[in-house]
């Protein structure tokens, strides 16, 4: 029993050591790729729009409901407490654009178009399409990951932008409206105490996200096997893996960013 | 000319290909026999290494890209060849016409404007017309093989390589198949090398033909010098393929 548990150990530790090894292949492959060959300019416009303009609908709602129930939250136990609702556009602000803003974004990106993304690579890959493009004169990296990542790595930063601005928005609305809260004042406390380098500590933590959600599915897609049931678990890894990092990274992104002062 | 020389190639500890040597001339129509599981697709794709061989040469126009770790000489090599896929391999996501003419793009120096063109010529040597604006979902497993080898003809390689061609099709099909697969080297003179478990359609079809066994040759000849093997390998095939000795 004891030789059984050790070896599985093995394996997993051999696993995830040739897991690393095949990334690290892959992304070294990504950045020949990028910069030794003319750019996929129809494939990467394409991409833009499956990975970043079919996004905006479900980035613009989830991140103007966060907004929404961020206020209400902040602003009923801000009442709680002070017996007025203080600091909600300074509060609404500095979460959406710090946080929820690239988080989110990041999270919906990663469960729609990373999806897609590990989808559709892994189905090429079970039905010999990956090959076929190396028989037809071209390189799957070159073709189909290269594309991917300039979309990801373009469209999650506008997006987040998108998220922000939304997210304030009906964190607005909901202190006008149920708060009371007037306009200029919610506004005020905003200019006051939210600076660009809150704007940008979001904003940064984008193309890091970006790119760890174009390496994960990119490579769930090309390590496919087994078939449509190959596929739908391959997809399901990307995801989870993709939302579990966007967390891991944060956080130590996060602290890299406050250590530097932005 | 290929040349295959000691070609090794094995999957974990299980060994699928041990040492095959054989020579493929030019303009002739080489087919490799076997039954599922025996290594056929192996052997194939290591010739335009889209698997890499363990050890052993493969020689195509007198450059050995068995162990080449450089892009540029593959893909210069994978420019004489055309690869015909068991399952079509056609692009979901692409038009008919997207599809043959993908090649072109990257094989070729020809002008755009002269891809319909092209197109149209590759398709009705496969005997289709006006399917261009169609997408593979629209193609019944017949039209699928045709298109995907219009698509493999249509930078008119030097070689084409069939994995397969005839699985999964109805016998009006497999007729089809059988004559482009003729046509093609009577009309446009390519080397072929087909891999199937067809053992019929190999014997009608073939200059020479291989039976892959155990990872070896263990039979390499003509059509009429194959069937008299005396390989038992090969006698318990033609018997299971209920073909004889004549």
């Amino acid at each position: 029993m004891k030789y059984c548990v050790t070896e599985k150990i093995g394996r997993e530790v051999l696993g995830l050591a040739e897991a690393l090894g095949a990334g690290a292949l892959m992304l070294k492959s990504v950045f020949y790729w990028a910069f030794r060959s003319k750019l996929e300019f129809n494939e990467t416009i394409k991409q833009c729009v499956s990975i970043g303009v079919n996004s905006v609908t479900v980035t613009a709602l989830t991140s103007f409901f966060t907004g929404m129930v961020l206020s209400l939250q902040t602003g009923h136990s801000s009442q709680n407490l002070f017996n007025e609702p203080l600091y909600i556009g300074t509060m609404v602000a500095f979460t959406m654009l710090k946080e929820l803003g690239p988080v989110l974004t990041s999270v919906v990106v990663a469960g729609r178009a990373g999806a897609v993304v590990t989808a559709e690579i892994g189905t090429m890959n079970v039905t010999e399409q990956i090959e076929a493009l190396y028989t037809l004169g071209t390189n799957p990296t070159r073709h189909l990951l290269v594309p991917r990542y300039i979309a990801f790595m373009m469209m999650l930063p506008l997006l987040t932008v998108l998220a922000d601005f939304l997210g304030i928005l009906g964190g607005a609305l909901v202190g006008v409206v149920r708060l009371d809260i007037p306009t200029s004042v919610f506004m005020n406390d905003i200019y006051t105490y939210v600076e660009i380098k809150d704007f940008m500590h979001g904003f940064l933590k984008t193309f890091a996200f970006a790119f760890m959600i174009a390496t994960v599915s990119c490579y769930k897609g090309l390590h496919t096997k087994g078939g449509a049931e190959g596929v739908g678990k391959a997809t399901t890894e990307a995801v989870v893996m993709s939302m579990v990092l966007v967390m891991v990274l944060d956080y130590f992104i996060s602290a890299v960013l406050v250590a530097v002062g932005i | 000319m290929i040349e295959i020389k000691k070609l090794s190639k094995a999957f974990g500890e299980k060994r699928i290909l041990s040492d095959i040597s054989v020579d493929i001339k030019e303009g002739e129509l080489f087919s490799v026999i076997g039954p599922s599981g025996m290594g056929k697709s192996t052997f194939i794709k290591c010739l335009i290494r889209l698997l890499r061989p363990d050890s052993g040469q493969i020689v195509v126009d007198g450059q050995d890209i068995a162990s080449t770790r450089s892009e540029f000489l593959l893909a210069k090599v994978r420019r004489s060849f055309g690869y015909l896929f068991q399952e079509g391999a056609l692009f979901d996501s692409l038009t008919v016409f997207e599809n043959v003419s993908f090649g072109l793009k990257y094989l070729t120096d020809k002008p755009r404007s002269e891809y319909p063109k092209i197109v149209k010529e590759k398709l009705a040597l496969v005997g289709l017309k006006d399917v261009e604006h169609l997408k593979p979902s629209e193609l019944s497993v017949g039209m699928k093989k045709r298109v995907s080898l219009a698509r493999s003809i249509a930078a008119e390689p030097k070689y084409i390589l069939y994995d397969e061609p005839t699985t999964g099709l109805d016998p009006v099909t497999t007729g089809m198949v059988k004559d482009l697969i003729t046509d093609m080297r009577a009309k446009l003179g390519i080397t072929s090398v087909v891999v199937t478990h067809d053992l019929k359609l190999a014997l009608e079809i073939s200059s020479r033909v291989a039976m892959l066994y155990n990872g070896e040759f263990v039979e390499v000849g003509e059509p009429a010098k194959f069937r008299q093997s005396e390989n038992k390998a090969v006698k318990e095939f033609m018997e299971i393929s209920g073909l004889s000795r004549e």
